[in-house]
């Protein structure tokens, strides 16, 4: 028996988690086959434009799961997760950028072009490695578990909780876009990064290439769900729960409440670089406004309208969200806002519990009438 | 006595003599005519002498006629050797009027005039003897703005005038403007001895002269205006410094401002109030209005904006308590959230109904210009305003909270809920109250900042996040934890931005107040004891 | 990553089956000792030159009336609270002002709230499986697994507290009274060395007080019970030794009899009440 891995391997064996991963394929195989058989002038026929858009929801989706993981069950409500996505995607992106070669404008073998735009003659150190895929795909998962290791180590050591700890995520990830939008910190200031061309040899623009990336996102948004799965159904899921409602309490047990935080919370960092590296190649840019404090506590209205603490609610949220986002801006871009600032006091008043809880109610209503039904008859 | 004194004086009397103001008039438009035919018909070194005694006779017209003169715009008539002012020399026939009387006289045709030829010597000259002329008017400022201009342009001609000025002048600040503006003379004629006067200057022409001097074939001179170099730099230091520390204190009061209505609601009922920016904004907008229905007196609408922009603040935060904050009660988080949604429906909403734009709000005149304390340091009104203005409005909330009966029911309220309202508090009431007076608040600073920043739907987003790590480095529940944490993060931020640049400056005190926080995650002024630990 | 190094070294895997074995040290006499402890919340002395020693085993009940700083004793011994002056030690060899709340628990010291404190979300089962002793680290914890006789050790303590029905609800529903067993019952999972219980029978009716009464002392001996209480019966019912504590300091110390009949306790706490 492989004792130590069952954590990971507990979801699966869960109704709940086989539902949802059923849901998630069955809709990736869909898609798939709607895209690349059904002839174009079909109604049926899912374009690569759409292919990229779903593929887009399904990075949202993942980032709403890290953010329930540590919102929902460790109580911890994170205003900056938009930082860890977006340094995902900037770790991904100075790859592609790498990838362009002497192919951008100014035809420099190493330097991208905003660098040469800049007068740079040298590679900054931190550039370097960025050519290669796996380095770049470890800095994806390292760049923004580390800034949550320490960020979360000063924060968790010091106590810092509740909404002091909210604005100061928040402050974080304020002070990164500033930070970001500046062209000396070498990373393309304003525009960001951009005009990608292939990845891992793939064309970018190619449509076999978005359909890879959008079963990529779903892949790993089934991983990103079932290790948060396997977390919350562990030990140390209850663990997590325990210290949202009593810290105090935790810690009398002999719990170090502050590492079951940074645990918790640099793994929710890493999920969220994952989306957002995953992210980048489909949409075709990072800039600093993935940093901006909007972004990050839209991230939270999809896991609160979905239902926190459920970790499938985050995806229903995140994808719901985005769709109105997408229908919205396209009819009627000024009322988006104030659908988005409705959609927040609504569910916060109305709906604490989110779509997930009334769909728990609506099943559980139906087990108490079976449960009557069964008294009934006995 | 000066001669200016003693001419003023006759005229005076002579005025009295002869009794009738017509007749005094004529006299002297007599004299005047003169005078300046003789102007008209001078040579150059002749013209020198009688520009002087035009500005001598003390006439209250001599600056018109020197400035015409400077201008080239005064002419004689050649028929009859009139003395005319041109008031538009345009076109072929030139608009003139008597020199003497300032009358109209109608068109002439150029062809029938002759300029008055002016040089540039003679301009220069006619420039220090305005100077010299002013220094004899009534009004102090006047004169200071007279004695600043001479400094570098006393020449061999307006030295000796100067010097009576020195002895009669009574004016301080004037005398030492007049001082060295002679000493720059004396040190171009090469006397040591007027360093001394100028080594205290800050004035950049007072810094040249003695640069020049620095560089001086005479090796004292040369040493000594080191010196004093040395010292006047030593000075502008300083004085650097106490610009740092106002900037600082004026960025620090708006700071403080914005926090203040935070660190009530949030101090009070533990509620962040995410929409607390735009209630800034609406207060603002308030400013803004309240000029639009008072066109051409901003000063009024100004200042009636403040008991409007609190009102049209206050109710807004009534609304969003009664509609939302009270249905989370004990959810502080989802109250952030539901109250960021808040702002960004009234943001969308002042973008779809007024602009997205920015307006404009005008300073009235009272609030524009600056005071000057010295010649490297001066302070602008409407900085100096809102410091006074944010004092004034933390005194005032000061009162509330420890001398009126709300204040006295909201500490109650803050420090135990519970046993407040078994004691007959109404908590609720209690909550509205200080839920509008916070918003309130929020107004004034909107109204405060309508005048040192744009007004647009951004305005409060710029200022939210500061306010929250101000409420949070203060402490919260702390007047005084705001004050302090306002006035010190605004110096902080005006010490870094020299050297690291308005972004990094700022980005170094989020970074800063982070690591303040694993020091004292209560803030400066922490509330103690048990109560605080719940 | 340690994870996986984790993951690679299956030997590690078993060490949170070791029993926890306290390291305390008690040969040399009492099992926890204050000295001239001081503690002020804003010029408030709520501590005032404290001392207090418990022998191994004993079962110690503390009176006092409200502020005399009965909790805040207990917030320094769990290392809540810091002390301004004064050591505070557990047996010979652990001195607990240097050392952090869950580095307390682990060594031994269990601490039932005035407010009972449960986890409302989990249910009553899970309450008890956090509270079991274990290996709390981060990935131990992940990585636990649900063992059959981990499962008898909880029923039985179950069984003991009186909440078998209610094994799989939600703490959140318990009674008053029934969160108070369950947090006696967390003790008992945490397997303490020295109990510290505050206000156990509030909110209990007659009968779960006499068993509460009866499980306290049937737990002295092996384990050391540091009992707070108002219940002026319930603390007759099971005292040897008792101290009054009043204003911060110990005003008396020794049997329910001899502490009822000294005048200055009489004067300060049980007068009150005559």
């Amino acid at each position: 028996m492989a004792s130590s891995q069952t954590w990971l391997l507990r979801p699966l064996q869960e109704r709940s988690t086989q539902l949802f991963l059923g849901v998630l394929f069955g809709a990736l195989i869909v898609v798939t086959f709607l895209h690349l058989f059904m002839p174009q002038d079909s109604a049926l026929h899912v374009s690569a434009y759409t292919v990229t858009l779903l593929g887009k929801y399904l990075c949202y989706a993942l980032l709403a799961v890290a953010v329930d993981l540590v919102w929902g069950y460790l109580g911890i409500l994170s205003l900056g997760h938009g930082a860890f996505f977006a340094l995902g995607g900037y770790a991904m992106g100075m790859y592609l950028m790498r990838q362009i070669g002497d192919r951008g404008v100014y035809g420099d073998p190493v330097l991208p072009d905003f660098m040469v735009f800049l007068n740079w003659d040298t590679l900054p150190w931190y550039w370097q490695g960025f050519d290669m895929a796996w380095f770049a795909f470890i800095m994806v998962l390292l760049a923004p578990g580390l800034l949550a290791l320490v960020f979360g180590f000063l924060a968790f050591r010091s106590r810092v909780t509740g909404v002091y700890l909210s604005i100061i995520t928040q402050a974080l990830t304020f002070a990164l876009m500033l930070a970001f939008f500046r062209n000396e910190m070498g990373f393309g200031g304003n525009n960001g990064l951009t005009d990608f061309r292939d990845i891992l040899g793939f064309n970018l623009r190619s449509d076999a290439t978005r359909l890879g990336l959008f079963i990529a996102t779903g892949i790993a948004l089934a991983i990103g769900y079932v290790i948060c799965r396997g977390i919350v159904t562990s030990k140390l899921g209850r663990v997590s729960v325990a210290c949202r409602d009593a810290e105090a309490r935790t810690r009398f047990l002999g719990y170090r409440v502050e590492r079951v935080q940074l645990f918790v919370f640099v793994v929710s960092a890493m999920l969220a670089g994952v989306a957002g590296a995953l992210y980048v190649p489909q949409v075709g840019i990072i800039n600093p406004s993935e940093f901006s404090p909007l972004f990050s506590i839209e991230i939270v209205v999809w896991v609160a309208l979905g239902g926190r603490a459920t970790l499938y609610g985050a995806v229903i949220g995140a994808i719901l969200v985005n769709y109105a986002k997408t229908v919205f801006t396209g009819v009627m871009p000024d009322a988006w806002l104030f659908a988005l600032g409705a959609l927040f006091v609504l569910v916060t008043v109305f709906l604490p519990k989110g779509i997930a809880g009334l769909l728990q109610k609506r099943r559980k209503a139906k087990d108490d009438d079976t449960a009557t039904g069964q008294e009934a008859t006995a | 006595m000066s001669i200016f004194r003693l001419l003023a004086g006759l005229a005076l009397a002579w005025c009295l003599a002869l009794g009738p103001a017509v007749a005094t008039a004529q006299v002297q438009d007599d004299t005047a005519q003169t005078l300046l035919q003789r102007l008209a018909e001078a040579n150059n070194a002749e013209k020198s002498k009688v520009l002087k005694q035009i500005a001598e006779s003390g006439d209250e017209r001599a600056r018109s006629w020197l400035e015409a003169f400077a201008g080239g715009k005064l002419a004689t008539v050649k028929s009859s050797g009139y003395v005319v002012l041109v008031t538009n020399n345009t076109g072929r026939n030139w608009q003139v009027a008597s020199a003497v009387t300032g009358d109209s006289m109608g068109e002439m045709s150029r062809r029938d005039l002759d300029s008055i030829r002016v040089n540039n010597a003679l301009r220069s000259q006619v420039e220090g003897i305005l100077s010299v002329v002013d220094l004899t008017v009534a009004d102090h400022r006047t004169r200071r703005a007279a004695a600043r201009h001479l400094l570098g342009r006393v020449d061999a001609v307006t030295a000796p005038l100067i010097e009576e000025r020195l002895e009669v002048e009574e004016n301080d600040r004037v005398r030492d403007l007049l001082a060295n503006a002679l000493a720059i003379h004396q040190l171009e004629q090469g006397e040591i001895n007027a360093i001394e006067q100028l080594s205290g200057s800050l004035n950049s022409r007072v810094r040249a002269a003695l640069n020049n001097a620095a560089s001086s074939d005479d090796p004292a001179i040369a040493a000594a205006a080191e010196k004093a170099l040395a010292s006047i730099e030593q000075k502008l230091k300083l004085n650097k410094a106490a610009e740092t520390l106002y900037f600082g204190l004026s960025l620090g009061s708006v700071l403080v401002l914005a926090a203040i209505g935070l660190a009530i609601t949030f101090g009070v009922m533990g509620v962040i109030n995410m929409a607390h920016g735009e209630l800034i904004m609406l207060g603002a907008y308030t400013t803004w209005g309240m000029q639009q229905l008072f066109p051409g007196q901003p000063g009024l609408a100004l200042i009636l904006s403040i008991p409007a922009g609190f009102m049209v603040a206050a109710l807004a935060g009534i609304i969003i308590e009664r509609s939302v904050i009270q249905h989370l009660k004990g959810r502080p988080l989802e109250t952030l959230l539901a109250t960021f949604g808040i702002s960004l429906i009234l943001q969308q909403l002042v973008r779809t109904v007024i602009s997205p734009l920015n307006r404009t709000v005008v300073t009235p005149e009272w609030m524009s210009g600056s005071i000057m304390i010295n010649e490297a340091l001066s302070l602008t009104l409407n900085r100096l305003y809102v410091i006074g203005f944010a004092l004034v409005v933390f005194a005032g909330l000061m009162l509330i909270m420890r001398r009126t009966r709300l204040g006295l029911e909201v500490r109650a309220v803050t420090q135990n809920r519970a046993m407040a309202r078994s004691m007959g508090i109404k908590a609720t009431k209690v909550d509205i109250m200080t839920f509008a007076l916070g918003s309130g608040v929020a107004g004034l600073a909107g109204v405060a900042l309508s005048q040192i920043t744009n007004v647009g739907p951004n305005l409060g987003q710029n200022y939210i996040i500061d306010s929250f790590m101000v409420v949070v480095f203060g402490g919260v529940g702390n007047l005084w934890g705001t004050l302090v944490a306002g006035l010190t993060l605004g110096t902080i931020n005006q010490i870094l931005e020299p050297w690291a640049g308005a972004v990094l400056a700022k980005i170094m005190v989020l970074v800063l107040i982070i690591l303040f926080i694993q020091k004292r995650p209560r803030g400066l002024f922490p509330q103690k004891g048990r109560a605080a630990e719940g | 990553m340690s994870m996986f190094e984790q993951l690679a070294n299956r030997d590690r895997v078993f060490e949170f089956l070791a029993p926890a074995a306290s390291p305390v040290d008690v040969r040399h006499g009492p099992i926890l000792y204050l000295e001239d402890v001081n503690v002020s919340f804003d010029g408030f002395k709520a501590i005032n030159n404290l001392n207090l020693t418990i022998d191994d085993g004993e079962l110690r009940c503390i009176i006092g009336p409200n502020g005399a700083g009965k909790t805040t004793m207990m917030d320094i011994i769990t290392g809540k609270t810091r002390p301004d002056t004064g050591s505070v030690w557990f047996g010979s060899r652990h001195n607990l002002l240097t050392l952090s709340e869950p580095d307390i628990a682990s060594l031994g010291i269990g601490r039932k709230f005035q407010k009972p404190t449960v986890f409302e979300a989990l249910t009553v089962f899970e309450n008890l499986e956090l509270a079991m002793a274990a290996d709390k680290r981060i990935l131990p914890t992940l990585t636990a697994i649900m063992k059959a006789e981990y499962r008898d050790q909880i029923d039985e303590v179950l069984e003991m507290i009186n909440l078998k029905t209610l094994r799989d609800k939600p703490a959140g529903i318990l009674s008053h009274g029934q969160k108070q067993w369950l947090e006696i019952g967390m003790l008992l999972m945490q397997k303490p060395r020295l109990l510290l219980v505050d206000e156990p029978v509030a909110g209990m009716t007659e009968q779960e007080m006499e068993r509460t009464a009866e499980l306290l002392t049937s737990l002295a001996g092996k384990q050391s019970v540091v009992v707070v209480e108002h219940d002026m019966g319930f603390v007759r019912s099971i005292a040897r030794q008792v101290t009054v504590l009043h204003q911060g300091s110990v005003l008396a110390e020794g049997t329910m009899d001899q502490v009822s009949n000294d005048p200055e306790v009489i004067k300060v706490y049980l007068g009150e009440e005559a």
